[in-house]
């Protein structure tokens, strides 16, 4: 069962920045974009094994919103967790929704 | 029609391709192969010992035979062929009927009939498997012996000393690689590889192996002298491989290779011979090119087409051996009838190169260069197109002197017909075409035409006919820094400058498109720091930076953070010391004495940071900057102050320069050195500023680089005062800030200034551009600017708020985990993380 679990404020969150979040032990990065949107992925990236997503920088590469790793600078997909440059690896993705202000993510 | 081949080297699997893309039907195909596995790049053999993997060196994508249908058959080798029934009979016993016959079974490494040549550790260069024997082998050996000063002898030295081996090369000549270059070029060629510690010993005779005293083994030669070696690579030529033709009634020649005639065909009917195994006019060919030659030949002929027909070919070559340039061009010894020689000897750069032009003077014939073979390719296009020579052809090998400029050839003046990749025989019609055809860059330039992909040695020219052709289009040369804007780095500095533009958001409206990345963000940053220097942890310049900037501080593998205060010129006093030694304690840092004579701390938290930084501000430390792409260290020498020998105070100086470009955001990385006498000792001559005091006062050089190419400094000007030396400088950076690539250390920005270091001196000393006074006013103004980053930091609650791991929690990651090493800290690695409970966390 999915759980929509308040993480912050939305003004703690800074435009086309990262922040870590800790949701029910699970490291998660978050993201707000400049029309609004917030975007939830896992914090931790399989290349180079350290919870790092949430300081990389955020832009869009093909069409994709992106974050890129700033180790070894692979780019996930915002929505989707994805990586760009190896289609067989993801980081997880969650369901954000923003209500009143605050900002709420789906966890497991 | 069911085509057969035996051998799947280089040359098989080029027929292969050949047949596959030509054909208009589908041939049954069988390919015997003896080796373990389909074909795989003998000519990048040796990449094998710098980490390349088998699967890295294959030729042969992993669909080709399930595209093609053709069928390969490894690990079996051909035993006998019948040629009047069309059979051939495997070493399993299987018989295998044929329409057309292609052998292309290579040769062997020919190994000198010596006592003792069996021995342990005795070993052969051809393939993977061998490879790998060399590679077991020199683990258990010191000394390494090759047989052989030619070609591949050299490269397998090359091997044997990057294995760390002490390699001797034993050559029978009096002099190496024989074949390819003339007496004085061998001189050159032996004096440069002894330089690098490699034995050599010409003119030897092995007689005799056996058990040596120190080493496994003593060669000894017939002169009586001997060697002691523990491992011994044969590289004393290659032999066909034509046992097959030879027992089976097919011509061979008196010295061994397949006979074949223009069309690759053996005498017997329906067999072609291709590659190293053929012999044609009485000459086998040793190289790659003159195979795939072969290929295409066989290939049109077997398919029923006689248009192309095999007529020899060019055996020039360019080799980087042992890490020295070598080429060598058609004629190189000059045996040519009345031909002319031209050479020019430099025994200090130590550089050989000769020109052998026809009676007539009017063509090349050959050449010969050591050291310095930049001039290949145009005088390769010489050769081979047999155009007519400059009238003074000395000034093809003559290095350019002021005011006399080179009679370049350039990609332009070449005839469509030219070869410009002989490798996969590429004109440069091919290459036109392709761009006719809509090719733009030169990724897809060499994946559409071959050029470039084999050896490498025409990239240049390849690249150049590129932007030749493109520009002759209309078609500007791409340099879009990424996806979002359609400008290189100089032209987006100038944009911004000009149009007063202060935000990323304000750039990207009015000059680019979409959201930006980790590329643009970044560099816009820079650019705005080198502009407008304001602190870049306001707001809108925050989300630009990379983490390191984003953090001013280093981010390692585990997601922690290093910290590095400035130590200008490296001088520090012992209360400085014991105050970063407490801090370090006190926070459970790993410390370091870095290459850049500084302290670096690692393992610190982002929550860490600041708290860290508050006390080490406190104590009157500022950021070093290590983070940034800007000012890192000005390493000093001792200097005058204290050495003997000093003439000038060179840590008050590095003290002085430090201080005054600390914080300047540009390109790349800017790092200098200052010593107090020619005895260099702070290695100014390796960094991007170097300064060397002289009696009357300071060199100045620039543009040099340490790291992964380095580069020595070039001398701008001499005898400086300290402030000409500083004008000069700023005036040398902001030039640099301005106009180079993102990432562009200033050795490369200069290997790719037009006009080089004649024109840098000409900007900076004599302001032929009039901009002097600008650059030193921009200069000026972020020297007077100048804030420590870390300071403001951490007097101001907005940008303190960033530093957290979570947003909504105060625990800290708990992957990061350290273990104790050496009395301090390291990151645990992934196993230690999994049993943690057993691991003493610190
Ligand atoms: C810490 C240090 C190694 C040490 O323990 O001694 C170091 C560490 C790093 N170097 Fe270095 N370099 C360090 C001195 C050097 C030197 C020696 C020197 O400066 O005299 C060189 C060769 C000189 C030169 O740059 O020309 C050097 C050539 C490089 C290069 C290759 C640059 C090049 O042009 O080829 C890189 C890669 C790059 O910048 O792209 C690099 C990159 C790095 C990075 C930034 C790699 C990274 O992205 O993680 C390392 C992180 C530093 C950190 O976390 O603090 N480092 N690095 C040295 C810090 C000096 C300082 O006090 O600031
Ligand atoms: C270390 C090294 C570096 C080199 N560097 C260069 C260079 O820089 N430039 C250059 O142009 N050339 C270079 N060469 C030479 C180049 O590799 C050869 O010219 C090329 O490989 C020849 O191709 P081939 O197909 O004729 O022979 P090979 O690639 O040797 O292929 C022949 C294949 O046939 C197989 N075979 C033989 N007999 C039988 C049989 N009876 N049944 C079944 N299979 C059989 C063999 O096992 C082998 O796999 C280098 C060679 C080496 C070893
Ligand atoms: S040499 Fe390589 S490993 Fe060592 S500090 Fe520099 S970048 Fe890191
Ligand atoms: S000449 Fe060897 S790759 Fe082009």
């Amino acid at each position: 069962m999915t759980n929509l679990v308040k993480v912050c404020a939305v003004e703690d969150l800074q435009t086309n920045m990262g922040v870590g979040a800790l949701v029910k032990g699970e490291q998660i990065a978050l993201f707000k974009l400049a029309n609004g949107d917030v975007f939830a992925i896992g914090n931790f990236d399989p290349f180079s094994e350290a919870n790092v997503l949430s300081r990389g920088i955020v832009g869009d590469l093909k069409g994709h919103k992106v974050v890129a790793s700033p180790i070894y600078k692979h780019h996930y997909k915002l929505d989707s967790g994805e990586c760009l440059e190896d289609e067989t690896v993801k980081v997880p993705a969650y369901q954000v929704v923003v209500k009143e202000g605050a900002v709420f993510v789906a966890v497991a | 029609m069911r085509i057969v081949m035996i051998g799947h080297g280089m040359v098989g699997h080029r027929f292969l391709e050949n047949l596959s893309s030509k054909s208009t039907e589908q041939h049954e195909v069988i390919v015997l192969a003896e080796e373990a596995r389909p074909a795989y790049d003998r000519v990048q053999l040796s990449a094998f010992f710098n980490g390349k993997t088998a699967e890295d060196l294959s030729l042969t994508p992993q669909d080709f035979f399930s595209n093609t249908g053709y069928g390969l058959q490894l690990n079996t080798r051909a035993t006998h062929i019948d040629t009047i029934a069309k059979l051939v009979t495997t070493q399993n016993g299987d018989t295998i009927h044929y329409d057309k016959l292609v052998l292309a079974t290579g040769s062997y490494p020919f190994v000198p009939p010596v006592v003792g040549n069996n021995r342990e550790g005795c070993l052969v260069y051809r393939t993977i498997e061998d490879l790998e024997a060399i590679r077991d082998s020199a683990l258990k050996s010191k000394v390494g012996v090759v047989v052989g000063g030619g070609l591949l002898g050299l490269e397998a030295a090359k091997a044997l000393k990057d294995l760390g081996l002490e390699t001797h090369v034993v050559e029978f000549a009096p002099r190496l690689m024989a074949v390819q270059v003339d007496d004085g070029g061998g001189k050159v060629l032996r004096k440069k590889i002894a330089e690098l510690g490699v034995g050599i010993h010409t003119e030897r005779n092995t007689v005799e192996i056996t058990d040596g005293e120190k080493c496994l083994h003593v060669m000894k030669f017939s002169d009586g002298t001997s060697l002691e070696t523990d491992m011994i690579l044969f590289s004393a030529g290659i032999r066909p491989r034509d046992d097959i033709a030879r027992n089976n009634g097919i011509a061979v020649g008196a010295r061994g290779g397949i006979v074949v005639d223009n069309f690759c065909r053996t005498n017997a009917p329906d067999v072609y011979a291709i590659g190293e195994c053929a012999l044609w006019e009485g000459k086998i060919y040793g190289l790659v090119a003159p195979g795939y030659q072969m290929a295409d030949v066989a290939c049109t002929h077997i398919l029923g087409g006689e248009d192309k027909e095999f007529l020899g070919a060019d055996m020039s070559t360019k080799l980087k051996l042992l890490g020295v340039d070598v080429a060598s061009i058609g004629d190189a010894h000059g045996v040519t009838a009345g031909s002319i020689n031209y050479s020019y000897v430099d025994e200090r750069t130590q550089t050989y190169k000769k020109i052998v032009v026809s009676a007539d003077g009017k063509k090349l014939l050959g050449a010969v260069l050591i050291g310095d073979v930049e001039a290949y390719g145009d005088l390769l296009q010489l050769k081979l197109n047999d155009m007519d020579l400059p009238a003074n052809p000395e000034g093809l090998i003559l290095p350019s002197l002021e005011g006399s400029s080179k009679p370049l050839l350039g990609a332009d003046a070449l005839p469509m017909k030219a070869v410009i990749c002989s490798c996969n025989n590429v004109s440069k019609q091919d290459l036109c075409n392709a761009i006719e055809g809509g090719v733009v860059d030169l990724s897809e330039l060499k994946s559409c035409t071959k050029a470039a992909t084999s050896c490498g040695g025409c990239a240049a020219l390849v690249g150049q006919v590129l932007k030749c052709e493109l520009t002759k289009r209309g078609v500007e040369v791409k340099k879009d820094i990424c996806e979002h804007f359609a400008y290189s780095r100089q032209e987006l500095y100038h944009l911004a400058k000009i149009g007063n533009i202060r935000t990323f958001d304000d750039l990207i409206a009015k000059h680019g498109k979409g959201d930006g990345c980790d590329i643009c963000k970044p560099t816009t940053a820079s650019i705005m720091s080198s502009l407008w220097n304001e602190h870049i942890l306001k707001k809108p310049l925050a989300g630009l930076q990379d983490t390191n900037d984003y953090f001013l501080a280093n981010m390692q593998k585990d997601g922690t953070y290093s910290i590095v205060p400035r130590i200008a010129g490296g001088e520090i006093t012992p209360d400085g010391l014991i105050t970063i030694g407490q801090v370090a304690k006190k926070y459970k840092l790993y410390t370091k004495i870095t290459g850049g004579q500084r302290i670096d701390l690692f393992g610190a938290r982002v929550e860490q940071l600041p708290v860290i930084w508050r006390e080490l501000v406190d104590a009157g430390f500022e950021s070093g900057h290590a983070y940034g792409k800007s000012l890192r260290t000005v390493k000093s020498c001792v200097g005058s102050t204290w050495c003997r020998y000093g003439v000038q105070d060179s840590v008050g100086f590095a003290i002085q320069l430090e201080n005054r470009y600390r914080g300047l955001r540009s390109p790349h990385k800017i790092k200098f050195g200052v010593s107090g006498c020619t005895r260099e000792c702070a290695e100014a001559q390796s960094k991007d500023v170097g300064v060397i005091a002289t009696e009357k006062g300071w060199n100045l050089y620039v543009c040099g680089n340490g790291g992964m190419k380095p580069r020595h400094a070039e001398l701008l000007a001499s005898d400086l005062d300290s402030a000409t030396l500083i004008k000069y400088v700023d005036r040398f950076l902001m030039f640099y800030v301005a106009t180079a690539d993102r990432l562009q250390r200033t050795s490369v920005w200069r290997d790719n200034l037009e006009g080089g270091l004649d024109y840098l001196k000409a900007v900076v000393i004599d302001d032929s551009l009039g901009l002097a006074d600008e650059l030193e006013m921009q200069m000026q103004f972020v020297v007077d600017t100048f804030a420590c980053e870390w300071k403001e930091a951490i007097n101001n609650p907005e940008t303190l708020k960033r530093f957290r791991s979570f947003v909504n929690s105060d625990e800290t990651d708990n992957n990061v985990v350290f273990v104790e090493e050496r009395g301090q800290i390291r990151p645990a690695t992934v196993s230690e993380k999994a049993g943690r409970i057993a691991v003493a966390e610190v």
